[in-house]
């Protein structure tokens, strides 16, 4: 990816991490196990990655509704991604941040980013999120898109 | 766009309502403006899906607002719970796990929500007229609720469903309005034999395929020759948003806003034209198939819940035997049946290790009779302190040994 790409704030903060990176959208119900942070959906390209700590980017949540429940677990059980990356303003991401916020005052920081600045986004890249949505990438990197 | 609240608006998040409905206004206000929205805008149903114990977050999120003394302020229904209420000793579930997941239920009871446990409420008396402004949770039930009966629903996420409930008020944007309602994926079935339009298998596999091309875009699907039954086209928006994030599909000379294929599209050029295949079917239907070999392990019938003329079509004499028999896990299930048989629909098997009519997806031992099974019925859904019991063979049986926190 290149150095800088600004998004879209949905939810402001701050975070850093490494990039995880799909252009599959993914449902959380039946896709990620909040115990350990492992993306599960078999079919999904990026199944059996952690995602926990890292910056997760999907273009948006696919499927079931209780994406945001589960998301919200993980908050709790400290295995939610550090951010979270989408091409449109994701209402499940969202509101599962909005409440983790509410709840437990840790809001997952929420981006949209254009397409063709999400296809930039490759796994494996160090990057620094600011809360104007500024994201920087920290170390070059040679790991390829999942 | 800034968001502008009214009076009574600003009386709920301000805490003049009690700390509840400040709360769920503050969770609806932020989302309106993640939205953009400039208003909110009155509801008059809720379908709350937040019902399934998955942790201790989702637990503590209900108790919290049921013991702020959160009331719904439109009628509400219920998704179905993970347990299995009456049975759940019958089930590998450690008790720990239960007596949770029964919390939960009682949370959302003792706000004042309808024990419905039903992903179908749409089959249920609470089902939403066409124009109807309802906040609905539950993937499959709004694609429903918005394709086939007109009703207008957001795609609202768990958690939300609740705060609108109790607000009544929800962000006016998106598939509330009827701008945002048009088609805009014009999907056109080409050389479908007839034959297999009229088959139920044809529904969710063409659900699958429209919901991977439509993703999160309002697709509308020309050229069906059958009129499908409201079974297939429950099964039909199941697995488009399954595949997709399919909220609202037009089936043009089949669901209300599509009455022809230029009102489904309100008169604006589809962004995008398919033809559908049948080689493009096939396909679908082998990515539908995960499983090998030849052994049938397990059947589940009602996913989503089965309806009363699914369970009238299961009522046909089975092909073979099955050990022991199925019982419905959940309400609405019972219900039907209670319907069925009263209606006369309900057909006893001739031998009580036959399939039973109406049956969910619960396997008891096999003793228990077809009588048996006609008086395990839901007392008519009312709010909470009424429903606490169930009449089973055995007379009534209390729910559970607790009490809703609003009785104690």
């Amino acid at each position: 990816m290149g150095n800088v790409i600004r998004g879209r704030v949905i939810i402001r903060g701050r975070a850093k991490g490494e990039v995880l990176v799909s252009r599959e959208p993914l449902s959380f119900w039946g896709g990620y196990d909040y115990r350990t942070g492992e993306i599960i959906d078999r079919r999904h390209p990026l199944s059996g990655h952690i995602a926990s700590g890292r910056v997760l980017a999907v273009p948006f949540a696919r499927g079931s509704s209780t994406t945001t429940a589960v998301l919200l677990e993980a908050v709790r059980a400290g295995t939610a991604p550090a951010a979270i990356l989408t091409t449109s303003a994701d209402s499940f991401f969202a509101l599962a941040s909005i409440v983790a916020d509410e709840m437990y005052a840790k809001p997952i920081p929420l981006l949209a980013l254009e397409p063709g600045d999400f296809a930039r986004l490759r796994t494996g890249a160090r990057v620094r999120i600011h809360e104007d949505g500024t994201i920087v990438e920290e170390e070059t990197s040679t790991a390829n898109e999942t | 766009m800034a968001l502008k609240l009214s009076r009574s608006d600003d009386a709920l998040l301000t805490g003049k309502h009690g700390p509840a409905a400040q709360r769920a206004m503050s969770i609806v206000t932020r989302m309106a403006e993640v939205h953009g929205a400039s208003d909110l805008m009155d509801i008059t149903g809720a379908h709350i899906d937040s019902t399934i114990y998955i942790g201790e977050a989702g637990l503590e999120f209900a108790e919290r607002l049921a013991s702020l003394g959160a009331q719904v302020a439109v009628p509400t229904t219920l998704n179905v719970s993970g347990l299995d209420e009456h049975h759940w000793q019958e089930w590998a579930v450690p008790a720990d796990w239960a007596h949770k997941a029964h919390r939960q239920m009682i949370a959302y009871q003792s706000m004042g929500c309808l024990p419905t446990w039903t992903c179908a409420p749409y089959q249920t008396e609470m089902r939403p007229s066409f124009g109807q402004q309802i906040a609905w949770c539950e993937s499959n039930a709004i694609v429903f609720a918005n394709s086939v009966l007109g009703a207008r629903t957001e795609r609202y996420p768990d958690l939300l469903d609740i705060c609108c409930a109790i607000t009544g008020r929800v962000p006016a944007v998106g598939l509330h309005l009827t701008e945002n309602r048009a088609g805009e994926i014009l999907m056109r079935l080409v050389d479908v034999p007839p034959a297999l339009q009229k088959d139920d298998s044809f529904y969710p596999v063409l659900g699958h395929l429209v919901g991977k091309i439509a993703q999160d875009r309002i697709p509308v699907i020309d050229g069906l020759a059958a009129q499908p039954s409201e079974d297939q086209l429950k099964a039909l928006g199941a697995a488009a948003s399954s595949s997709g994030a399919v909220a609202l599909f037009h089936l043009v000379g089949v669901t209300p806003e599509a009455p022809t294929l230029e009102a489904a599209f309100q008169h604006r050029a589809p962004k995008r034209e398919i033809d559908v295949t049948l080689d493009d079917l096939r396909q679908a239907r082998r990515e539908l198939t995960t499983a090998g070999g030849e052994q049938l392990h397990m059947v589940v019938l009602g996913s989503p819940h089965f309806s009363l003329a699914a369970a009238d079509r299961e009522a046909r004499p089975p092909g073979r035997e099955i050990p022991g028999h199925l019982e419905p896990r959940d309400g609405a299930a019972r219900q039907a049946i209670r319907l069925s048989s009263s209606a006369g629909g309900i057909r006893r098997a001739r031998d009580r290790r036959h399939v039973h009519p109406g049956l969910a997806d619960a396997a008891t031992g096999g003793q228990a009779a077809d009588d048996e099974l006609c008086e395990v019925r839901l007392l008519h859904p009312r709010p909470a302190r009424c429903a606490r019991h169930l009449r089973q063979p055995g007379g009534l049986r209390a729910l559970c040994r607790g009490r809703s926190s609003r009785e104690r």
